[in-house]
């Protein structure tokens, strides 16, 4: 499963997740904090959602909480997955 | 008239072999929505409404589920995302008594009230927000009492179970409001049922109206708030006591 899933893959799933969301996607960067990007704890429990349905990552509260950036997301998908 | 307005996916109604269950599913159905019919013991009742469902040209299908029990309460949702699709409409509808004074009242009683009335329709209402949110439309609705924000003497346990169902209405409401999701909560009175005719006859003269409700005018409330006229409604409790909490 983990040789499967690139993280170009698990990229581009959180960015179409985000423009979902609402954000822009001129604004949407590796580095950029989802507090810039005015995404909120739903849209990040429906990104759960997603990661989950698409590449059967778990991600628990406590995991989203951590995460800040677009990248900190990226990173731990590619870790679980 | 379908107020399902074409989408893929389903209505599911907790409980609904008992009355007022029943008559919600049947209007459920009747405005196009694949409607999954609870039950926990009434098979006969449960698949009589689904009889009746298909008789008007709908589509239901009688599923047994103890939600009390988390497993069976997400194969409830399994089993009807395999027929219907999602559930987008979730009317948490069931409910049990067991009533007593409150220095008398068991651990027991009290527990399988919560269990049942409040518990449950915590974990059906996570289970269908899922869905619910990723579609950006749902409607959740559960039936609460006016036993709850009034008092009712004998019913403690009874009486924090529907307001606590009416407290969780307005903070889930307000989590998912943004997604289109709509939650409410529809406080009956005292309505003609199997569960209410062992009540004292003289709480009559405490409604206004001085009838019993019928089971259909509480479903008359549902099928408005499963609208999607009714999109703006959220985080609210309709009474239909016929004057009783007011």
């Amino acid at each position: 499963m983990s040789t499967a899933i690139t993280q170009e893959q698990i990229q581009l799933v959180v960015i179409e997740s985000l423009q979902t969301f609402g954000a822009d996607p001129e604004d949407i960067a590796p580095g950029v904090t989802f507090e810039a990007l005015d995404i909120d704890s739903l849209d990040l429990a429906e990104l759960s959602q997603i990661v989950h349905e698409q590449f059967g990552v778990e991600l628990k509260g406590s995991d989203v909480a951590e995460i800040k950036t677009v990248e900190d997301a990226v990173k731990l998908i590619a870790a679980r997955a | 008239m379908s107020s399902s307005n074409g989408r893929e996916g389903c209505a599911l109604v907790t409980g609904a072999s008992g009355g007022i269950g029943s008559a919600i599913a049947s209007a459920l159905g009747a405005d196009g929505w694949p409607v999954g019919v609870n039950y926990h013991a009434g098979e006969a009742a449960a698949g009589e409404t689904v009889r009746r469902i298909e008789d008007r040209g709908g589509r239901a299908l009688a599923v047994r589920a103890n939600i009390t029990a988390p497993e069976e309460s997400e194969l409830l949702f399994a089993t009807l995302e395999e027929h219907f699709g999602r559930v987008l409409v979730l009317v948490n509808n069931a409910g049990v008594r067991s009533d007593d004074l409150a220095i008398s009242l068991s651990d027991s009683d009290w527990g399988c009230v919560i269990d049942t009335n409040l518990t449950a329709a915590f974990r059906t209402t996570r289970r269908a927000l899922r869905g619910m949110i990723r579609e950006r439309f749902g409607r959740v609705i559960n039936i609460a009492s006016v036993v709850g924000p009034r008092a009712n003497a004998g019913q403690a346990n009874y009486a924090a179970s529907k307001a606590g169902l009416i407290g969780m209405t307005r903070t889930v409401a307000v989590e998912v409001a943004r997604r289109g999701v709509t939650v409410n909560a529809i406080a009956p009175g005292l309505i003609e049922t199997d569960m209410t005719e062992d009540l004292d006859g003289s709480l009559m003269d405490a409604v206004p109206a001085r009838r019993a409700g019928r089971p259909e005018e509480v479903a008359a409330c549902v099928r408005f708030l499963a609208s999607e006229q009714a999109g703006y409604v959220t985080g609210s409790t309709l009474y239909v006591d016929g004057g009783l909490g007011a």
